[in-house]
């Protein structure tokens, strides 16, 4: 299992290098070179951190050579913001666009009672068929840290209820996302990224 | 729903834990790296390692200690003790912390938590505050006293104070320990945690003074804490995270289970 994972200097990529390769996964990481999104068997997207990080990827050419790897049919796993830049943009930085591959986009949790980030382990509940949470179990706990979020829509593989109900999850063809920190999330999580992984295409 | 979380706590010295050993198994009692991996098997939601003789002989986080404990590591993992740059708090990451707690230098500088913040993600940082009632004050919680050096020296500042300018510096968490309470087993400060945990929008992690299963069961409730960080859950009369979490299940706190 060959896996590209891009940096844009959005935070640590440690951990999720690390979950990888305990699940056998062969990773390369690029931070601007294109070469190895080209050749890519399977793309990972993690980020932390601020929305306006993702301008690096438009700089660098990784958007377009992103755009094309999943029009090719590449699997990709956006986490967290690597999640939020799948869709129209965010309100956490209105200037700089996502990727538009969803249409809706990323808002700020409402203000409430709440705290705001959302920090912990929250609980999955899973639309049917999904490929990237096969073989998880309703109600089962990911770890989340987030102040942003996206909408539930049809391509959501599993709604969270934080303030409102958001999408922990998505999935549409090759494209998948998710809000939750999988290399952070237990054996769980490694089930998760270990679907990805496996995923053999179009299927 | 959203869970509160139990943090298992190892305080290192020289590479070894030095804490809450006397209960456990002595076989592996001393190694950060099998500590780490067995309170994350046994439910615990997350991992503290403080390198307690860091700050006071003014010694670099163990590198290899942090990057041989992340290494099997799947839980968040957050490094505490001696990080005073942004440059300390970038080896411990690159070591494999998923978030750095700092204190002393965060007070001195408050920018470092902006500076680590940058680069790493306000989620990343997280300011460890120790704190004492001020018994002179006319508001003893209000007006609570922000101690460093492990908690022998005063610094002037107020807790709730400067908890509300660690948040405006950027910082993810506070972790508030009572310096009143700990090592105590009477219980939780809550007035002081619930006092910070309303002036702040970020999570608070309560620790010092845990004895009983309901000393956590009040800091979730009566003091609003988010987290609660257990030295060593096995002075609680209980064999590990899981059956904490059971036991608060029981009171209706809601925790991650099965774990």
């Amino acid at each position: 299992m060959r896996v590209t994972v891009i940096d844009y200097k959005a935070g640590n990529l440690t951990s999720v290098l690390k979950a990888l390769r305990h699940l056998g996964a062969e990773a390369e990481v690029t931070d601007g070179d294109l070469a190895p999104i080209e050749r890519a068997e399977r793309i990972v997207l993690p980020g932390v951190g601020h929305f306006a990080a993702t301008q690096r990827l438009d700089a660098t050419g990784l958007t377009a050579a992103i755009r094309a790897a999943i029009a090719r049919g590449v699997p990709f796993l956006g986490i967290c913001v690597g999640m939020q830049w799948l869709y129209a943009g965010s309100s956490e930085a209105p200037e700089q666009p996502g990727l538009g591959h969803f249409t809706e986009s990323c808002t700020r949790f409402s203000e409430s009672k709440e705290k705001v980030p959302h920090v912990g382990w929250n609980s999955l509940e899973i639309r049917p068929n999904s490929r990237l949470l096969a073989g998880i179990d309703p109600g089962e706990y990911v770890y989340f840290t987030h102040s942003y979020k996206v909408p539930v829509t049809a391509d959501t593989a599993a709604i969270t209820h934080y303030i409102e109900p958001f999408a922990s999850a998505v999935e549409r063809g090759n494209v998948m996302g998710v809000q939750f920190h999988p290399e952070k999330s237990g054996e769980t999580g490694l089930k998760i990224l270990g679907n990805f992984l496996k995923w053999e295409g179009n299927e | 729903m959203i869970t509160k979380r139990i943090i298992a706590c190892l305080d290192v010295r020289d590479g070894r834990v030095v804490k809450g050993v006397q209960f456990v198994d002595l076989i592996d009692a001393g190694d950060p790296a099998t500590q780490a991996a067995r309170h994350a098997r046994e439910g615990a939601d997350e991992i503290v390692l403080l390198d307690i003789t860091a700050t006071h002989e003014g010694r670099q986080t163990l590198l290899d200690t942090v990057r041989r404990t992340a290494r099997e590591l799947f839980v968040p993992f957050c490094v505490g003790g001696g990080i005073r740059s942004a440059d300390d708090a970038a080896q411990v990451f690159e070591a494999g912390a998923d978030k750095v707690s700092v204190n002393s230098a965060a007070l001195a500088d408050p920018m470092l938590i902006d500076a680590i913040g940058r680069s790493f993600g306000a989620q990343a940082v997280v300011v460890a505050i120790d704190a004492r009632r001020d018994p002179e004050a006319a508001d003893p919680v209000r007006d609570a006293q922000v101690l460093v050096q492990g908690g022998r020296k005063l610094t002037g500042r107020r807790v709730v104070e400067w908890a509300r300018e660690a948040e405006a510096h950027g910082a993810g968490e506070i972790l508030l320990t009572s310096m009143d309470s700990d090592g105590m087993r009477t219980g939780f400060d809550c007035e002081l945690t619930a006092a910070v945990s309303e002036a702040v929008n970020i999570p608070v992690i309560a620790s010092g003074g845990a004895g009983t299963v309901d000393h956590f069961v009040d800091v979730f409730g009566r003091g609003k804490a988010d987290a609660a960080l257990a030295a060593s859950i096995f002075h609680f009369g209980v064999s590990s995270a899981r059956s904490l979490k059971e036991e608060l299940a029981k009171a209706g706190v809601s925790v991650r289970l099965p774990c």
